[in-house]
């Protein structure tokens, strides 16, 4: 199920939302100190504390999320554990073992080994992420010029092994889920723009 | 003596003691119920119903923990320690009336372990020995948290053991008993006659003090968690700790028993509806020990005894003062 998030903005931008706050001088003589305590119970600043934790309680608003069983939405950009994606009519593997990935991965964490198959088209055989190692930059997303590697938002990562965060099949669309129309395209890092289909241009052949 | 009051009594003191120690238990509970609806949390949800069951799996957490008594300790004094807070806070109880007397198949049965006639000045008496509890196990403990835990309590101990008395000792004067039955049966005949009404200024001052006596959140300074870590407790672990806490939630509730019957009526009359009022205003006063702590501040072990010598003892002299002018004339 796909949950899109709507954020609300929460950069401060008016110079008037802060002030200072009002401190009032500590008092030093005894009888300061004893008007102090008068006053403040009088004026029963106690009383709105209990009064405030009592209303909370009362309005029974509880905002603790109880984890496994519910969770929050991510954002639709959450840079979580790697996917693969599959091209849609076809089922092939969008990788086209180009190596940019791998080259630009600032943890060094993606391995890759490729070969021409029968067809001369370039094979990806091994492929491979050391999640114990990823920092989830998503520069792989960003680089990666088939949107053949995305980010999903599969967050949940133990295991009894580190070697089971490293498999291809996990990250790769199985076939029966891509059939079933259920590969999402990442609207992250390196995703396409809406509207990118304007914007192409023939490649100027004068230079 | 015959064997039929050896008996009865012996019954007592063991109802008494189950009851109270699975209410200690339930009252770890309600705290974190309480604290955690008020600050938009849930408490306990996962062992039982409603996380009813958390007492029972941490219970079964404390007795089977592996009992460690920490190197340089001086240790009988560390093992009696939690001791003392749990037997005289239970030992404070045989002088409170739990309940008007009821009868049981042409048996009349007394809900008081023994009707003494110094009845409240027992129970304050061994609720202050209590104090040896967190003084001796902080002394023992060879740790300076627990040893700046065990000074303050001594500290904190002088200043509302006076106000206790001082406070209380108006009321005992308009009763003339210090047995808590006969203070009780003073105010029979409704809501009119409860002590509160023309002693409210002690009920204030005892009510404060009470806080300093059960070492709850405002005068929570015997074991304030994040200026010294757990107190008194720091060095133990597993039942000697659970003793404690035993200890402090037994205590609260006869303090509570003790406020409600001196001030508020106690059971009144005696009849079933007396009794369940009696419980409702316990209910109140435990609550509020847990109202308070989500809602207030701790302050200084100085501005405790400040308040205590400087404020909180003046006006209680001056209570004492003016109820024995007034009596007077």
């Amino acid at each position: 199920m796909h949950h899109e998030e709507t954020f609300t903005d929460r950069n401060v931008s008016e110079q008037s939302a802060y002030f200072y706050v009002d401190i009032e001088a500590y008092p030093t003589t005894g009888w300061d100190k004893f008007k102090q305590v008068v006053s403040r119970a009088v004026k029963g600043e106690l009383f709105v504390g209990l009064w405030v934790v009592m209303r909370e309680m009362i309005k029974f608003d509880i905002h603790t999320v109880q984890y496994p069983k519910e969770k929050l939405p991510i954002g639709p950009r959450y840079r979580a554990v790697h996917k693969l994606l599959r091209l849609w009519e076809s089922g092939y593997e969008r990788c086209i073992g180009c190596g940019l990935c791998e080259k630009i991965c600032i943890s060094d964490c993606i391995r890759m080994d490729t070969r021409i198959d029968e067809n001369s088209r370039k094979e990806v055989t091994e492929y491979s992420i050391n999640l114990g190692r990823c920092i989830f930059c998503g520069y792989c997303a960003e680089v990666c010029p088939e949107l053949a590697i995305v980010h999903g938002g599969r967050y949940e990562n133990a295991s009894e092994q580190r070697a089971h965060f490293v498999i291809k099949d996990d990250m790769l669309t199985p076939l029966d889920l891509l059939k079933a129309g259920e590969q999402n395209e990442y609207p992250g890092f390196g995703a396409i723009i809406p509207g990118s289909d304007a914007s192409v241009k023939k490649t100027p052949l004068a230079y | 003596m015959d064997v039929a009051f050896i008996i009865e009594t012996i019954a007592k003191i063991v109802v008494i003691l189950l009851i109270f120690s699975a209410l200690a238990g339930l009252g770890t509970y309600f705290e974190r119920k309480v604290l955690a609806f008020m600050q938009r949390r849930l408490g306990p949800m996962h062992v039982g119903p409603f996380g009813l069951l958390q007492v029972a799996a941490d219970g079964i957490k404390l007795f089977t923990k592996e009992d460690i008594i920490p190197q340089n300790v001086v240790k009988p004094i560390f093992k009696i320690a939690p001791v003392i807070t749990a037997a005289t806070a239970f030992m404070a109880a045989a002088a409170i009336p739990f309940w008007p007397q009821f009868t049981v198949m042409g048996y009349t049965v007394h809900p008081i372990v023994a009707d003494i006639n110094v009845g409240i000045l027992y129970v304050l008496g061994v609720m202050a020995i209590g104090l040896y509890g967190p003084l001796l196990g902080g002394m023992a403990s060879a740790n300076k948290w627990s040893l700046i835990s065990a000074a303050r309590s001594a500290a904190v101990f002088i200043s509302y053991e006076v106000i206790t008395g001082l406070a209380l000792l108006a009321p005992l004067m308009m009763v003339g008993s210090l047995s808590l039955v006969d203070i009780n049966n003073y105010q029979v005949g409704g809501i009119g006659n409860w002590i509160v009404w023309s002693q409210p200024v002690a009920f204030i001052l005892f009510w404060i003090a009470a806080f300093a006596e059960t070492g709850r959140t405002p005068f929570h300074l015997v074991a304030n968690d994040h200026e010294i870590i757990d107190g008194f407790g720091t060095e133990y672990s597993g039942m000697r700790w659970g003793l404690f806490f035993i200890g402090e939630y037994a205590n609260m509730f006869f303090i509570s028993f003790v406020i409600a019957i001196v001030f508020l009526g106690g059971f009144g009359d005696g009849t079933i509806a007396g009794a369940i009022q009696l419980i409702l205003k316990v209910a109140f006063f435990f609550f509020f020990f847990l109202w308070t702590r989500a809602a207030w501040p701790d302050v200084r072990p100085d501005q405790l005894m400040w308040l205590c010598w400087k404020v909180l003892m003046p006006i209680a002299v001056l209570n004492v003062v003016v109820t024995g002018i007034v009596m007077m004339f």
